[in-house]
């Protein structure tokens, strides 16, 4: 993981520092409230329907234990107790005080973190898979190529008010894409070419919200070297030429589809080819320094089929262990070892939200099984990435415990879910008691793993903050005449054939949400081929029967 | 009255403004639109001092290498949350090879100074009556950075020893 050298000490501070200032001169009135919203937007902190919210930026995922007892601290000394996994891989207190703000960024410098542009019209946290650096279907490693971009795009003078916010996800298995690079501002796919070396493939214009788009290919293969100056070159285009007359079509996904792709990509190719080769041309040291923070950690030599025959003889015997393992556990590129996802989405609590206690608990897991460390997930879970198998059986008992082993991985009670009209001043309904209400109704694990795998997304507006567009059912919250509805989508993917979902028909009330999610899977399940996924039957049925199901008139 | 934040000092402005649509030009420095430089050029060149001002969406490029014939360039911002002139600012300065005053006008905020300068802006005129001793102290709200600018070419990863 990332370590702090005195150079990035001395400018968070400065920033702590700086903000400090601007919070006092709000608080002694020298500020006016316009005046201080992009200040503190760019400090993590959004005023909310009750209360202040921050967010706090967690650099592709990556915690350590240290950071998780922070966050644990903050959690109960300046909040109520617990706090939110965003879908961005973030952390978010929901019920800070505004002139304790700063003695909390303080308090997270302390630890090599902060909020530095976690929301504003800047370049955002950088996201990535949670799987980096552990996964077998990876090529490289992103996260030394997200850390450098992390350093570039803090306080970069120039690109700190652009037309809107602006997100950049990394992924170092394109194939298997977990970091949702087609709906990004900019997506970055790592690449090891035989001929032209290390580089990335350059997607632009992808995102949600009110105009859900699939990013474009820019550019085929960028060779390493030329990261920060094409990035450079993509957010000078879009400084300069973005819309700023509407917020709403002030996404760079809007001046992509305004210009068209290709003219897109040539006017930043010509803007490149004035700052490629200067200084901002990475170095191969600097590339080796990011990298040397990422290497593998101490694995000790481990004799894998024994070690998965054990596992085999421990899963026959308890039929919850087998269950957690198959859901809850995945392959590791180191033999003997495995990646493990602690579950945020028991039943009866907001998806994602974990308390004070928990996460003192991931840090002690974390130290004890996976060498001090620990990641978010987009799922809105904590994954332990390296994790011996010999140790699985102890790591379930402790999960269980503690409320992080609900075997539900991948299934539908494991949702995304966005705060929804619970905390959000923007939203249009509230999200978590639909995300309640289904998982209440699915509680029987049986019939859940006889689903399989589907994604099941809720954002409480257009926003989109639950990804509804990309889950295989998407849900969102809409507002019809001061009313609460959902409208429901199908066939939405995130992943490497990324897709946007579908419109089913017209919205229902929350009530009856439960109720057309059954019948959803009702079509599903009398019309599968063999183990095929929902979203695999959805795309060769069509919408149709699942529409005539969910709108039959009732006799 | 010193009104006017040049080169770290509060000094008072001696150039003159002319508004978007002006049409006569008063003798002294002025810092005329770029339509009317455009419009004027040859008559203007002949002043000892002449100042060129962009609109937020005006870009550098439409003076290009020109800028270098002038003594000030000021770029205006609408308000602060437009930062189109960031991108201004750099270009003037490395691209088109502009080494004489850079001004930011209009509606920009004290806490945007230190990103100013490091786009290569070196005055500073508010549009509100501003506190300017305090306004000051905002210049230096960094003394260290990741990236490259106008004031430290090289960026962080290139000094780290
Ligand atoms: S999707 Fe809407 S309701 Fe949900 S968190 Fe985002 S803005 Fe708020």
């Amino acid at each position: 993981m990332y370590v702090y050298d005195e150079f990035d000490r001395r400018i968070l501070t400065q920033r702590v520092q700086q903000f400090r200032g601007q919070t006092q001169r709000y608080l002694a009135g020298e500020l006016k409230d316009n005046e201080f919203l992009p200040l503190r937007l760019q400090n993590g902190l959004y005023i909310q329907r009750l209360a202040p919210m921050l967010r706090v930026n967690v650099p592709y995922g990556m915690l350590n234990s240290t950071q998780l007892r922070k966050l644990a601290h903050i959690a109960r000394f300046y909040d109520k107790g617990y706090c939110h996994v965003s879908t961005r891989q973030n952390i978010q207190f929901n019920w800070p005080e505004l002139a304790e703000v700063p003695d909390i960024l303080a308090e997270l410098a302390e630890v090599e973190m902060h909020a530095t542009q976690s929301s504003g019209n800047c370049i955002r946290n950088i996201t990535s898979d949670q799987f980096a650096g552990v996964a077998e279907d990876e090529v490289i490693d992103p996260r030394p190529y997200c850390e450098i971009i992390r350093q570039w795009s803090s306080f970069h003078p120039e690109f700190a008010f652009l037309p809107r916010k602006f997100k950049i996800a990394v992924t170092g298995a394109a194939a298997s894409d977990r970091a949702a690079t087609q709906v990004h501002d900019i997506g970055l796919q790592v690449l090891d070419d035989p001929q032209r070396g290390v580089g990335f493939k350059v997607l632009v214009g992808g995102g949600l919200g009110r105009t859900p788009v699939i990013g474009s290919v820019i550019r085929d293969f960028l060779p390493e070297a030329h990261l920060l100056s094409y990035l450079e070159a993509i957010l000078r285009i879009y400084n300069q030429f973005g819309r700023r007359d509407n917020k709403y079509k002030a996404r760079i996904k809007i001046l992509v589809r305004a210009m068209g792709p290709e003219a897109f990509a040539e006017k930043v190719e010509t803007e490149w080819q004035q700052l490629k080769d200067g200084y901002s041309t990475l170095t191969q040291a600097e590339i080796d320094r990011a990298k040397h923070f990422f290497t593998r950690p101490a694995y000790e030599d481990i004799d894998a089929a024994a070690a998965a025959a054990q596992l085999q003889a421990q899963a026959s015997e308890q039929r919850a262990f087998a269950r957690w393992l198959e859901r809850n556990t995945r392959g590791h590129r180191q033999p003997g070892y495995a990646s493990v996802v602690l579950s945020l989405k028991p039943t009866g609590v907001a998806p994602g939200d974990v308390t004070d206690r928990q996460l003192e608990i991931i840090a002690d897991l974390a130290d004890r099984y996976s060498f001090g460390e620990a990641r978010t997930t987009h799922e809105q879970n904590i994954v332990l990435a390296d994790v011996k198998q010999a140790d699985l059986p102890a790591l379930w008992q402790a999960a269980k415990a503690a409320g992080f082993a609900t075997p539900n991985i991948g299934t539908l009670t494991d949702m995304i879910c966005c705060p929804g009209g619970d905390f959000c001043s923007l939203a249009n309904a509230k999200s978590i008691p639909v995300a309640e209400a289904i998982q209440r109704q699915y509680d029987d694990m049986d019939y859940l793993y006889d689903l399989g795998d589907i994604d099941l997304n809720i954002s409480g507006c257009m926003n989109a903050c639950g990804h509804h567009h990309v889950g295989h059912i998407g849900i969102l919250g809409v507002d019809k005449k001061g009313e609460e509805f959902y409208q429901v989508q199908l066939g939405g993917r995130s992943g490497t054939d990324a897709a946007l979902g579908r419109v089913l028909g017209p919205s229902f009330g929350r009530l009856e949400v439960p109720a057309v999610i059954q019948k959803l899977l009702d079509v599903y399940v009398e019309n599968r081929n063999g183990d095929e996924q929902f979203v695999d039957t959805y795309q060769r049925l069509g919408l149709e029967p699942f529409k005539e199901r969910v709108y039959a008139k009732s006799h | 009255m010193p009104n006017l934040i040049k080169n770290g000092a509060i000094v008072t402005d001696d150039w003159t403004l002319l508004d978007a649509d002006a049409t006569d030009i008063p003798a002294g420095k002025v810092i005329a639109p770029l339509a009317l430089w455009q419009a004027r050029r040859e008559m203007l060149e002949q002043r000892d001092h002449l100042g060129v001002w962009l609109d937020t969406d005006e870009t550098a490029d439409q003076l290009g290498a020109d800028a270098q014939t002038l003594s000030l360039i000021a770029v205006n911002f609408p308000g602060f949350m437009d930062g189109r002139g960031f991108t201004t600012g750099r270009l003037l300065r490395e691209r088109y090879g502009f080494s004489g005053e850079l001004r930011a006008v209009g509606h920009f905020m004290r806490d945007q100074l230190c990103y100013l300068k490091r786009c290569g802006f070196t005055a500073f005129h508010f549009a509100e009556p501003v506190d300017l001793d305090a306004a000051l102290q905002s210049l230096d709200d960094f003394t260290e950075y990741y990236q490259a600018g106008t004031d430290q070419p090289l960026p962080l990863f290139r000094r780290r020893a």
